[in-house]
């Protein structure tokens, strides 16, 4: 209890002297790295930089990556930090809106990103303004079992027949299709996000998501009939509302399933299971509508500067440091993931380089964020919600739908 | 000055006595309360202003299917979670017993209160677990289908419920263990003389006697089943699609989630279940005040 309490002050007496002593020097940067690798990874990068700049002293101020999506809000309104981690796409809209992000348009033109980032722009642009620097992305596929594929000689699907026909000869060797673990409901809205994706194509879901369509518009449907196909077809793995995704990768890694619609992150945990470079695979989601361009999902984190900065300059300086390619290679090294610069080097891996080609030439059609960062927050979770249920309860489509039209009427 | 305190001394002292504490539950209690209720009449995200809107947020709860979900499955849980009193009961009248080391088997009884709620969802989750739960295990054993508790929207109440109850049994074993030894021998001697044994023994004779216990078991049970928050998070997180969220959690899902931060109508959701406590509450206060008056 004492020594709970001296932590206590200890820790207040830090917020303090972090929130006056504003000499110039000192850069206060919050964040959410709390993994371990991201963590080491963010920790290079702040030696890095203080190695080269000498006069600034980098506090950094670690949060645990969930308990950071609540805290961001009442320190970016009470004691700012210099520079906050966050996402790209509608998720950073509260903040830019309410004035709490600040747009560092200077820093994109010195740096030459305007050409070097063309692809992660969007998802930083508000009102004609740049509002962040993204340092690194990932992608999302069909991960499968390339070796249990390749047993049963079953060819990498490339439209929907196939990959429906791929399913049935799974099932037909007792193995399950689709691995799934739906009880965070975020995985759910991939499967959608894909399925919406390869039928009505890139414009039409993010007119979607952004509340332009109306969820009892046909194209809608068509959608949901081709995610009913894999639901009544048993595709999914059973009880998926009961299991988080990190249950949901011990039936891929045994056998009893070949594919998980899934980020790039889903991959050192299946290797740690036991799967190798041979016996795991990814592939692109299939075209379901011929004639739509394939698009990929790719969400992107972010650092903003804030508008409550004390330190701006060197805050400038950090964001700067963080687009340079060399920086964002050696990043995205230790991440694993990839970088948003184009001028920065990918890490030899098959995924890695599978995932840059793949987003680099092989979605003409764009790239989306995610589901619940290109919609406004409360409707990615009915919407998420909703497709759990989906998938559980196919029968109640018209009602869920319904739900979901009055949801976005009185949110948009 | 000197005299006024004298003559009034026996008048003032008592507020004196109190004003800390009535400063401190004014100022962390009544005021926050006045504050959610005119709170759930503002739109509002937690950063920008705030826009006043009227009766809308209630208008919208009424509107509001999950909110009707919740507030079902607080039903449930507030009658449910009551089935800790007499199973606290009948646990407390099996260990009232002098057998050679019937500390350790109440200790063991009472262990469950002791851990972390967390730690009892999380067994409970691993008991339900669809492929590798003890319970499925034992179905399958005896030739039943597996079921995935937490993830039917039928079950997944009670299955969570089941689990609340079982530390809260604990509790309420104790409570009963130490009326029990309140019991008057002489009651209990005439009562054998008069015939009284098993059943009629208890209710006429035993249980008259634990009122108190009873009264403090039930009071704790009850505002055990409306805080029905950690379960819930760790063992389901409200799901599936909503069907297992009880007003707290929907509040704290539109107030303060990844996904929420619609401060005025997490506030709205607050109102309603203040108002639900107030019947408990006045219930509550009502019979403390008949005690005080008859003693």
């Amino acid at each position: 209890m004492k020594k709970i309490f001296k932590n206590q002050i200890a820790l207040a007496l830090a917020g303090i002297l972090a929130g006056t002593s504003a000499v110039a020097g000192t850069l206060v940067i919050n964040g959410d790295t709390s993994d371990p690798a991201p963590k080491a990874a963010f920790q290079a990068v702040i030696d890095g930089f203080e190695a080269e700049n000498p006069d600034v002293d980098v506090v950094y101020n670690l949060f645990d990556h969930e308990g950071y999506k609540a805290a961001i809000r009442n320190f970016l309104s009470a004691d700012a930090p210099d520079i906050a981690f966050w996402y790209a796409g509608n998720r950073m809209a509260p903040f830019v809106e309410a004035g709490l992000f600040a747009p560092i348009d200077d820093v994109w033109a010195d740096q030459g990103l305007y050409s070097l980032m063309a692809s992660s722009a969007p998802g930083m642009t508000m009102d004609g303004q740049k509002w962040g620097i993204p340092y690194t992305y990932y992608n999302w596929g069909v991960y499968y079992r390339q070796d249990i594929f390749e047993d049963l000689g079953i060819a990498v699907p490339t439209n929907w027949d196939e990959f429906i026909a791929a399913g049935e000869t799974l099932k037909a060797n007792g193995i399950t299709p689709i691995t799934i673990g739906s009880k965070y409901l975020w995985t759910a809205g991939g499967v959608f996000d894909y399925l919406n994706l390869r039928t009505n194509g890139y414009e039409f879901h993010m007119a979607l998501t952004s509340g332009d369509i109306a969820w009892t518009d046909d194209r809608v449907r068509a959608t949901m009939a081709n995610y009913q196909q894999l639901i009544d077809g048993d595709f999914f793995l059973e009880n998926h509302a009961a299991l988080s995704w990190q249950e949901a990768l011990a039936p891929m890694a045994s056998g009893e399933a070949a594919m998980y619609i899934m980020g790039n992150f889903a991959v050192a945990p299946l290797k740690e299971l036991g799967l190798d470079d041979s016996s795991l695979g990814l592939f692109q989601f299939p075209a379901i509508t011929p004639g739509v361009p394939m698009a990929e999902e790719a969400p992107t984190d972010t650092i903003h500067l804030t508008a409550g900065a004390k330190n701006p300059v060197d805050a400038k300086r950090f964001l700067a440091y963080a687009a340079r390619p060399d920086v964002q290679t050696a990043w995205n090294k230790a991440l694993g993931q990839l970088p948003t610069n184009a001028g920065a080097g990918v890490t030899d891996d098959k995924f890695l380089n599978q995932a840059f080609n793949m987003l680099n030439n092989d979605a003409p059609g764009g790239v989306a964020q995610f589901y619940d960062r290109d919609t406004k927050a409360e409707m990615a979770s009915i919407g998420m919600e909703a497709f759990q249920e989906f998938m559980v309860k196919p029968e109640r489509l018209e009602k869920i739908l319904e739900r979901l039209e009055k949801a976005r009427q009185k949110l948009y | 000055m000197y005299s006024y305190w004298k003559n009034n001394q026996l008048k003032i002292a008592p507020w004196i006595f109190l004003a800390p504490g009535i400063f401190m539950f004014s100022l962390y209690v009544i005021f926050p309360i006045f504050q959610s209720i005119s709170l759930s009449f503002y739109q509002w995200n937690g950063l920008g202003t705030k826009t006043y809107i009227g009766v809308e947020n209630y208008i919208e709860l009424m509107d509001d299917e999950y909110f009707f979900v919740s507030l079902k499955n607080n039903v449930i849980w507030l009658v449910l979670y009551l089935l800790a009193v007499p199973a606290g009961l009948f646990a407390a009248l099996f260990l009232n017993q002098t057998v050679r080391g019937i500390r350790i088997y109440k200790s063991i009884f009472f262990f469950p209160f002791v851990i972390s709620q967390v730690v009892v969802g999380l067994v409970f989750s691993w008991f339900y677990d669809p492929s590798n739960g003890l319970l499925n295990i034992i179905l399958e054993f005896f030739g039943f289908d597996t079921i995935a508790i937490l993830a039917e929207e039928d079950y997944v109440t009670y299955g969570i419920i089941a689990a609340g109850l079982w530390p809260q049994t604990a509790y309420c074993m104790i409570l009963y263990l130490t009326g029990l030894n309140s019991v008057d021998p002489e009651q209990i001697e005439a009562g054998r003389i008069d015939n009284a044994r098993g059943w009629r023994m208890l209710w006429y004779v035993i249980l008259p006697q634990l009122k108190p216990a009873t009264f403090i078991a039930v009071v704790v049970t009850i505002i055990g089943a409306l805080r029905s928050f950690d379960l819930i998070d760790i063992m389901t997180g409200g799901g599936p699609w909503g069907s297992s969220r009880v007003l707290a959690y929907y509040m704290y899902e539109k107030a303060f989630s990844e996904y929420g931060f619609r401060m005025g109508y997490g506030a709205a959701i607050a109102v309603v279940l203040l108002l639900i406590m107030m019947i408990y509450i006045a219930m509550i206060l009502y019979r403390l005040y008949k005690d005080e008056k008859g003693g």
